[in-house]
């Protein structure tokens, strides 16, 4: 924006209305002792954290597929090529993460570049993508994307109708406590995350669900075994 | 700067009107009770539920007590993120902004995200005003857009309505305004949903700007998230060039590890699922991902005032999630509209006034009435809103907004039956009116149910037993006591009396059944009270009817 009158007005009111509210917050808090500090203002925290189910791989798989997503286990990632193959059942234009393992993807996909970046028009009629996740929880059946390394930028996984998504099962964690644990690191360097379990819903009409909305209309988990 | 609709009666007026209406009680009923079962179902399954109930109800009231140190940190780490922070006192200063962002881009129309904090500054008739248009793009939203109507629910606007109507309304409008639904619509929900993605895809795909609000906004990163099912927020939020987050200041979290309290209880409450389908979460500007330019508006409106109000501030905890409403025995009679308010059901009932003012219109003044006080609200209320608890103080606010002014008819009454009860030679003569009243009323029912105005008003919407044929003080002093007139042990038999709760129960005989309550001295008490002799175990006649 440029630093011309309109600008410099706006932004003297927008100071102008921080104050005031600012303020205003000031005033509405005049029971609250000086002496407290937010710090000092107890939150209980007795819910759980730290929780082991005793069978997350099954919960998540359980989990996943209560959302009408489709989970297929994959022993190893020699067989991924395979399993990415099955999943797209005949797409062949599709888009995958940047960085994705190239060794993973089957032989006959055509893989559309987004470099430079495909323009919303452009990303429309690609049938399918590919990703990578971040994170996996297992007592909610989530996937966690970061959009880093195998996952790409946030369009690329919405806006195509397939969604086939690999999972490490070393990457499921119990629940949302560990899942905002596990994603430490993407939080600090800021990145955006998306958190997905199933496909896209509604229940707008009589309440009555119905997978597939605006993103895409099937979730497909490959869930690759490299647990100990 | 009101979050109610402009010429709305007051709730009794409005629920009326609802009430008329089969279509629309056979829908909520439908409707609420599926939600309801349905939450409860994976509320259960949550084993330490009370504890992250505990722990969000002190979460928002650490943040809100601490809100201004709060609101400095999340404004600091947005800026240092690359997003625009803008304060807007009210909603006539949040619309200008977004109008002015908007107008600088050049765009005639903008997609939406729904938005509770948006539908309360009634920004799209603000945008409309400067010849902008607003889509709205979740289903239920569009929904209501496309039917010109209003939303009836929290969470899910088009409650109100089912699924041949929402064809009808898609058949109808549709083409006017986009994409035209195809002619062969059926009214199954799957093809509702399909057309409703290929109509709004197209503008998804050109859109320059998009307009979202907040469900929490992580103070210690500057990260915004927001909580949704069908994906067209993260279409809003991800395809345009430009983003507009309208953002209520209590919707500030401190940290991510307050987040995980509430990806925990929000979904579970709202569509009773264990996770909604799509969570974005974004810290200002994304290089190379998404909107390269984005603007972030903190919003007053009328909170700071709910913020200064120490029984109402709990408030602000909400968390917008609707389980109020599904349990709501009010509400799932009147539906939404009656609340006059974009805050229907309990938490509007309660939010509305607080941030309006009570005094500030018949709306205002009616909704803490628009309630039974059972209480369900407060209990499936994931950060613990004493709902019922507020609801009693703003009608005493209510009634305290009277006090300079024309008394209405039950602050007459009130202040009447305080003199009555000052002065004993008064209540004598009430007392004795009061069972003399017998003869003119009730007397085909046993019970009073219509009075003549300005009383009518009261026993419209409420029958009252008859009073009894002679008053306790009455029978006190004309059997000194119980002592004089055969009846030994009297004032004794009064609390062994096993039929006691029937006191309550009025019935043709109400006077004359053995209550003794009452001090009723008519023969068929006596009798009874004869024939058992005082402690007696078995019921007297009154319990055998």
């Amino acid at each position: 924006m440029s630093a011309d009158g309109q600008h410099m007005t706006a932004s003297s009111r927008s100071t102008l209305a921080r104050d005031e509210i600012l303020r205003r917050i000031r005033t509405a808090l005049k029971d609250v002792p000086s002496t407290e500090t937010a710090e000092s203002f107890d939150v209980p925290r007795d819910y759980t954290r730290g929780r082991e189910l005793p069978a997350m791989v099954d919960t998540f798989i359980e989990r996943v597929v209560d959302y009408k997503a489709k989970v297929t286990r994959v022993p190893s990632e020699a067989e991924l090529p395979e399993a990415i193959s099955a999943a797209l059942a005949g797409m062949s234009r599709v888009v995958v993460g940047a960085w994705f393992e190239p060794a993973w993807l089957p032989s006959d996909v055509e893989v559309v570049a987004d470099d430079p970046q495909l323009s919303p028009h452009d990303l429309d009629p690609v049938q399918a993508v590919i990703t990578t996740a971040a994170v996996a929880v297992a007592l909610t059946g989530t996937v966690v994307l970061d959009h880093f390394v195998g996952q790409g930028r946030r369009a690329l996984s919405l806006v195509p109708d397939l969604h086939v998504c690999v999972v490490r099962t070393s990457q499921i964690v119990d629940d949302v406590p560990a899942a905002v644990t596990a994603l430490r690191a993407s939080i600090a360097e800021r990145r955006p995350l998306t958190w997905i379990s199933g496909p896209s819903a509604t229940s707008d009409i009589e309440l009555d669900r119905v997978e597939g909305v605006h993103g895409p209309r099937t979730l497909h988990v490959l869930l690759l075994e490299d647990h100990a | 700067m009101s979050v109610t609709f402009v010429g709305m009666p007051k709730f009794p007026i409005a629920a009326a009107e609802a009430l008329a209406n089969p279509q629309l009680r056979r829908n909520l009923r439908h409707a609420t009770q599926t939600i309801r079962a349905k939450r409860a179902a994976v509320v259960a399954e949550v084993p330490d539920w009370a504890e992250l109930r505990t722990a969000g109800a002190a979460i928002k009231d650490r943040t809100l007590r601490h809100l201004d140190d709060y609101l400095l940190q999340l404004e600091e780490n947005l800026t240092a993120a690359g997003a625009t922070v803008h304060w807007a006192r009210d909603a006539a200063e949040a619309n200008r902004i977004v109008a002015d962002i908007v107008k600088s881009h050049d765009v005639k129309e903008v997609v939406k995200v729904k938005s509770m904090a948006t539908q309360e500054i009634f920004l799209n008739e603000a945008l409309e005003a400067e010849g902008i248009e607003a889509w709205e793009t979740d289903l239920a939203e569009l929904i209501v857009q496309l039917g010109h109507d209003r939303p009836s629910h929290i969470l899910v606007p088009a409650i109100h309505r089912n699924r041949s109507e929402v064809r009808e309304i898609f058949l109808r409008e549709m083409g006017n305004v986009g994409l035209a639904a195809p002619d062969d619509l059926t009214d199954v929900p799957r093809d509702l949903a399909g057309a409703a993605r290929r109509h709004l895809r197209e503008k998804f795909l050109r859109a320059k700007v998009a307009i979202s609000g907040a469900n929490f906004a992580i103070a210690e990163t500057g990260t915004l998230v927001v909580v949704e099912s069908e994906g067209n927020g993260r279409m809003c939020l991800t395809l345009p060039e430009v983003l507009i987050s309208v953002v209520g200041i209590e919707k500030v979290l401190p940290t991510w590890q307050d987040l995980e309290v509430f990806m925990q209880i929000l979904p579970r409450s709202s569509t009773g699922e264990r996770m909604n389908p799509y969570t974005s979460m974004w810290t200002g500007v994304h290089a190379g991902d998404g909107p390269q330019e984005v603007h972030v508006v903190l919003l007053d409106n009328g909170r700071t005032d709910v913020l200064a109000d120490t029984v109402g501030r709990q408030a602000l905890r909400c968390i917008r999630c609707s389980a109020c409403l599904n349990v709501c025995p009010v509400y799932e009679r009147t539906g939404g509209h009656a609340y006059g308010s974009v805050y229907p059901g309990p938490i509007g009932a309660i939010l509305t006034p607080l941030l309006n003012g009570v005094e500030a219109g018949p709306v205002e003044a009616s909704l803490p009435y628009a309630s039974s006080l059972c209480g369900a609200c407060y209990e499936v209320c994931p950060v613990a809103i004493d709902i019922p608890t507020v609801l009693v103080h703003l009608r005493s606010e209510v009634v305290d907004s009277h006090r300079d002014g024309v008394p209405t008819a039950e602050a007459i009454g009130m202040k009447a039956i305080s003199r009555i009860f000052s002065s004993p030679r008064l209540l004598r003569v009430a007392q004795r009116a009061g069972s003399l009243s017998r003869l003119v009323m009730g007397r085909h029912s046993g019970r009073i149910s219509t009075l003549p105005p300005p009383f009518s008003a009261w026993s419209s919407a409420r029958d009252a037993p008859l009073p009894a044929q002679e008053s306790f003080r009455g029978w006190w002093v004309r059997t000194n006591g119980g002592h004089s007139s055969g009846e030994p042990g009297r004032p004794e038999q009064i609390r062994t009396e096993p039929g006691y709760s029937t006191i309550y129960e009025s019935g043709p005989d109400s006077g004359a059944s053995g209550q003794p309550m009452y001090g009723s001295a008519s023969a068929g008490h006596a009798e009874g009270s004869d024939a058992s002799g005082p402690g007696r175990a078995a019921p007297g006649p009154a319990d055998q009817q």
